[in-house]
């Protein structure tokens, strides 16, 4: 069971900058992120794109915002539970909460913070009658382990990155690999586009473009997809079917929590401290609403930061304490470090 | 007058005539995000960067739109329900020449 004193669930900016303002009031905090790496949209989506409205940034990349923000909340070293959604949350009798991720890890703590953004970024589904019933019987929207598919048959759908990538990747392990894409182009790096033309030349890679897959078929087990092509239709034998086309964020299981939600997402109190209809629930950045809302991310900053006044006061409600200026009271990490302005030099010159 | 009139057909089918400011910088997916014709959170998700396809829609008029970018090109063959018609509303910019212009948005996925 991991314990910490704030549980942040979503690691975008927002949940980030959480973590520094916690650090301030010695509170220690843990994230929880369906992706595999901290930045939420920012690392995921748009890591090369501008932003132009960060206070005191003209200019600033949304990845290099996050690792900004990695590297600010270093000394707090938070922990991190990435690429696990949170699933459920259980109120102890003591009042505080217990978080359960996907893949079962547990985690405790008073005060639990979402900064979920738009959601946990699930894969995009084909829209096939029948491919919840071959979910995880023949059709994997992630590749866990490319090794599952040793000797195997495959038939990949997509033509981004990852569609290239896995084609490329699994024409080593897998028995056959195709790849199945509407457009004769392939949005891409050049050199994976270049590589999977020579697999293709090489007989390595079957590539069927522009098609689509229209129909899946089996029993048990995936056995066969229909491919369109045209007008034409062919049926090919594979054991496996992986549609890569991205990610698209959902609010999930959150959504069960017994939260107030509102505009597809979770209302908050605004005029005191971003606090959800549960007690010791906030809710911060863009995965809550409240009039007037606005889902920026300096707006996520603010919400972060009046949260922990108020986290530190449930956790600690006898305990007196006023908000203090970094330039007062400098920065103390938990790792030791302690950075402060340097002190004035009062020395008589003669 | 800063305003074009365009007929925008909700998820649920209702046709509604709706008033478009050209003078806001303001794309379609923004106006029907600010006519509320979308839940929230089902339109618009990646904020406009033609990265997400929740705001395609099928342009069912004939008015000359602004040629198709590469992003929207590439985003739009791995969408779904897309037809021949299909355009990313947030690449389509409110102008003078879209006065009339009618769509119909796509169904959520």
């Amino acid at each position: 069971m991991i314990k910490t004193d704030i549980l942040i669930i979503g690691a975008g900016p927002t949940g980030l900058f959480a973590v520094f303002e916690a650090g301030l009031l010695k509170l220690k905090c843990h994230l929880i992120d369906a992706l595999p790496q901290p930045g939420g949209q920012c690392s995921e989506i748009y890591p090369k794109k501008p932003i132009y409205d960060i206070p005191a940034f003209p200019e600033v990349l949304a990845g290099d915002l996050v690792d900004n923000l990695m590297k600010q909340i270093a000394p707090f070293q938070p922990g991190f539970t990435l690429g696990e959604r949170a699933q459920t949350i259980e109120k102890q009798e003591d009042d505080t909460f217990i978080v359960t991720t996907n893949k079962g890890t547990k985690h405790h703590a008073p005060v639990v913070a979402i900064a979920g953004g738009l959601g946990s970024f699930e894969p995009r589904k084909p829209i096939l009658e029948n491919i919840t019933h071959f979910e995880d019987k023949g059709v994997e929207y992630i590749i866990r382990d490319p090794e599952f598919y040793r000797n195997k048959r495959v038939i990949i759908a997509g033509g981004g990155d990852s569609a290239l990538d896995w084609s490329i990747f699994l024409s080593d392990v897998a028995s056959e690999v195709t790849l199945v894409h509407r457009r004769n182009e392939f949005r891409g790096a050049l050199d994976s586009v270049e590589k999977v033309q020579e697999l293709k030349n090489q007989g390595r890679i079957t590539l069927i473009t522009p098609a689509e897959i229209i129909a899946l078929s089996g029993n048990d087990h995936l056995e066969s997809v229909t491919v369109k092509r045209g007008e034409e239709e062919k049926e090919i034998k594979v054991d496996h079917f992986i549609p890569l086309f991205g990610l698209a964020p959902k609010l999930g299981p959150i959504a069960d929590w017994g939260l107030e939600i509102e505009k597809n997402a979770i209302k908050v109190n605004n005029s005191l401290d971003y606090q959800t209809n549960i007690p010791g629930i906030y809710a911060i950045g863009d995965v809550n609403t409240y009039p007037g809302k606005l889902k920026l991310i300096l707006c996520g900053f603010h919400e972060a930061t009046l949260m922990c006044q108020s986290a530190y006061q449930r956790i600690f409600p006898d305990k007196r304490y006023v908000m203090k200026y970094t330039t007062v009271g400098g920065v103390t990490g938990f790792d030791g470090s302690k950075k402060e302005a340097p002190k004035a030099v009062v020395k008589a010159i003669e | 007058m800063s305003d074009i009139t365009i007929h925008i057909t909700d998820r649920e089918g209702t046709t509604h005539q709706v008033e478009a400011p050209i003078d806001m910088n303001m794309n379609l997916m923004e106006i029907v995000r600010s006519y509320e014709l979308a839940p929230e959170g089902t339109i618009g998700v990646c904020g406009g960067m033609a990265m997400c396809a929740s705001c395609q829609c099928y342009v069912e008029s004939d008015h000359e739109l602004p040629e198709m970018s590469d992003d929207e090109d590439a985003m739009l063959a791995e969408a779904f329900y897309v037809e021949d018609n299909s355009r990313l509303g947030c690449q389509i910019h409110m102008d003078t020449a879209l006065e009339g212009l009618k769509v119909r948005l796509a169904p959520e996925s």
